[in-house]
């Protein structure tokens, strides 16, 4: 640290001929420096490449280390105190890990991850599976296959709010003119309050179609680029080695072939699931702060900028939340074998 | 011999991904097109209720489409008092067009930086930023709020836009992107008297004009969808985008269903247009979000 801050004075004009750069740092370019005019001198150290680098690279490292190192210092900082309403609390409101113990052992926190674990069961394999399919599918098709892409690439570009909107206002509409309903009338069957309580927990079938629609596409276009990595040749090769078409070179050639693709894409399903808030915070009654529903970042939300904002326990809860996901990352590449490069 | 062989026929028939017998393709054409009808529906369901009446949403039997479409809804949103549509739409756009470019900007540059300038930091730095993308960015909206909140910047636009300008992703794909740029080009400009700073505006970026088209629009969209920061930050309505409005709107206790959905087309339609006139940089870009898993 204490280097790069060395670095960063020589890189930068001082305000005045002498005092712009220490001695020692500068012995290498600074030689016959008495003569030269400070124009002259700032002007050649501008064009020096040490200072070139500073001055590409300066500028955004001094905004991630204040917009994302200090904030996360801080809050590591505050999880160590009683900072209710609070961001510079004092000396005497240090609690020690008493934030930790009160969130690990805080039974809404604890439903919170178990809620999250149920959601990620059901969403993880299903958008895996869907975008696989339509990857496989659209690759396959001849006619209009650009239009195919488009359409299911479309519901990317609404956000979690907007399919919210429309799932809860018009296809899961828990009275008679929700499409669904609709169409379950047709059949004889009675509306159905989708979203209205946990018993049965009709509202899993609500988010889980949500994030589905929106995601499936985006990870189909990398699944669809995968594909076409797959050298051609390798189905040729089965041809003449007389394997049966479709399944057998599904399971020996197309899916060894997708293997670092089909890695990513579970790691990225499985890590959008823990940050899961949008569509909880609109579907949900009472702004998903319901004990059935309430994933992990809802509840750090109501905690830490609720009424009361307990900035403490909130910060408590986001270090816990960061370490698990980061330990089941880890976790999840050793298993699957993550940046192991493609092929087998 | 055999390879030889086969290069003389026809191509093996049900091997490559696109084959397959004249039925079954049949086949996965028509299921593709019932999907492609589904996954359609939710935007048919928009531009039904936008330009409906509330009657005719709530009729008994399913009305698939507005006899007579109501257009004066969207003056009539716009006309509410009580919901901030105009300035919230003008914040997103601020915010999006702003946030776009000034991330482009600091990451380009850390990026050429990176790849180019040899210097004895480099790889430090390269790896602080790397760390940064292990931290799942929603975990850090605590922290975050914690140090705009005591820069006074909740409820203001500095506390949208600047934030989430130091994209330690963007960064780090710009870095990659650079790394593969030919180096005569560069060389070339050295030559004629170009420093760093001549080389990289007037030759690389030039040069580079899909690579960064494609970081614009998933930026762009990425900031337009943004929700929890927004939520966060936004803690009066002048400050609203156009997603807080919406989720407002949507969670608040009286619901005027067309009005609703109106919003939800206004919400959308500059990312259609993106989608329809952009599409190509933006599968680009989200083929190289891919590259890093």
């Amino acid at each position: 640290m204490t280097e790069t801050e060395t670095e960063t004075e020589t890189g930068t004009p001082g305000p005045g001929p002498g005092s712009g750069s220490g001695p020692g740092a500068d012995t290498g370019a600074g030689a016959g420096r008495s003569g030269v005019s400070w124009r002259a001198r700032v002007g050649r150290r501008l064009g020096s490449r040490g200072a070139a680098f500073w001055y590409f690279v300066g500028p955004f490292l001094a905004g991630l280390v204040m917009f994302t190192y200090v904030p996360v210092a801080w809050s590591a900082f505050l999880s160590f105190f009683d900072a209710r309403n609070t961001v510079t609390p004092a000396a005497e409101d240090f609690v020690g890990f008493a934030n930790f113990a009160s969130m690990l052992t805080d039974a809404n926190f604890l439903r919170s991850l178990w809620t999250f674990t149920l959601f990620a069961a059901i969403i993880v394999p299903v958008t895996f599976a869907a975008s696989l399919g339509l990857a496989l599918a659209v690759n396959r098709v001849r006619v209009a296959r650009a239009f195919f892409r488009s359409v299911f690439f479309l519901p990317f570009a609404c956000s979690y709010v907007l399919a919210s909107l429309v799932w809860k206002m018009s296809i899961f509409t828990g009275v008679h003119y929700g499409l669904v309903n609709t169409v379950l009338g047709w059949f004889g069957v009675g509306p159905i309050a989708w979203l209205n309580g946990n018993d049965p927990p009709w509202f899993w079938l609500v988010i889980a179609t949500l994030r589905l629609w929106i995601q499936c596409g985006f990870y189909m276009i990398l699944f669809i680029a995968a594909l076409q990595q797959i050298p051609e040749h390798l189905y040729e090769a089965a041809y003449v080695d007389g394997a049966k078409p479709g399944r057998q070179t599904f399971w020996h050639i197309t899916l060894p072939g997708l293997r670092a693709t089909s890695v990513a894409v579970l790691m990225l399903v499985l890590i959008q699931a823990y940050q899961a808030f949008d569509e909880f915070w609109n579907l949900l009654p009472n702004s998903g702060n319901v004990p059935y529903g309430r994933t992990p970042l809802v509840y750090l939300f109501h905690t830490s900028l609720g009424t009361v904002q307990d900035l403490g326990r909130g910060s408590a809860g986001a270090l816990i939340l960061a370490l698990l996901i980061a330990l089941v990352t880890l976790f999840q590449g050793k298993v699957l074998g993550f940046g192991k490069p493609e092929g087998r | 011999m055999v390879a030889a062989g086969v290069k003389g026929r026809r191509r093996p028939v049900g091997y490559r991904p696109g084959a397959g017998s004249a039925a079954s393709r049949a086949a996965n054409l028509v299921g593709l097109s019932l999907l492609a009808a589904v996954f359609l529906v939710p935007f048919y369901l928009i531009v039904r209720n936008a330009l409906a009446t509330t009657e005719e949403i709530t009729a008994p039997g399913w009305m698939w489409f507005p006899s007579s479409p109501a257009w004066s809804n969207v003056a009539e949103l716009f006309n509410d008092p009580k919901v901030p549509m105009g300035r919230s739409l003008w914040n997103s756009a601020v915010v999006g067009v702003l946030t776009t470019v000034g991330t482009l900007f600091l990451c380009s540059t850390a990026g050429y930086g990176l790849a180019r300038i040899s210097h004895r930091h480099a790889n430090k730095i390269f790896y602080a930023i790397l760390a940064t993308l292990m931290v799942p960015s929603a975990i850090t909206f605590v922290p975050s709020f914690v140090l705009v909140s005591s820069l006074g910047w909740v409820s203001d636009l500095r506390g949208l836009i600047i934030p989430p300008l130091f994209n330690g992703f963007v960064a780090f794909l710009c870095r990659q992107y650079f790394l593969s740029f030919p180096r005569e080009l560069e060389e070339a400009a050295r030559v004629d008297g170009l420093g760093y700073w001549g080389a990289f505006w007037r030759i690389v970026m030039p040069n580079s004009k899909g690579f960064m088209a494609a970081m614009a629009v998933i930026t762009f969209v990425t900031s337009w969808n943004a929700f929890l920061w927004p939520l966060v930050i936004g803690r009066s309505p002048d400050s609203w985008t156009v997603q807080v409005a919406l989720s407002t709107f949507l969670t608040s206790q009286s619901i005027n269903l067309p009005q609703l959905f109106t919003a939800a087309a206004v919400a959308i339609l500059p990312l259609v247009f993106v989608f329809l006139f952009l599409q190509r940089y933006l599968v680009q870009g989200v083929a190289q979000t891919g590259l890093k898993g």
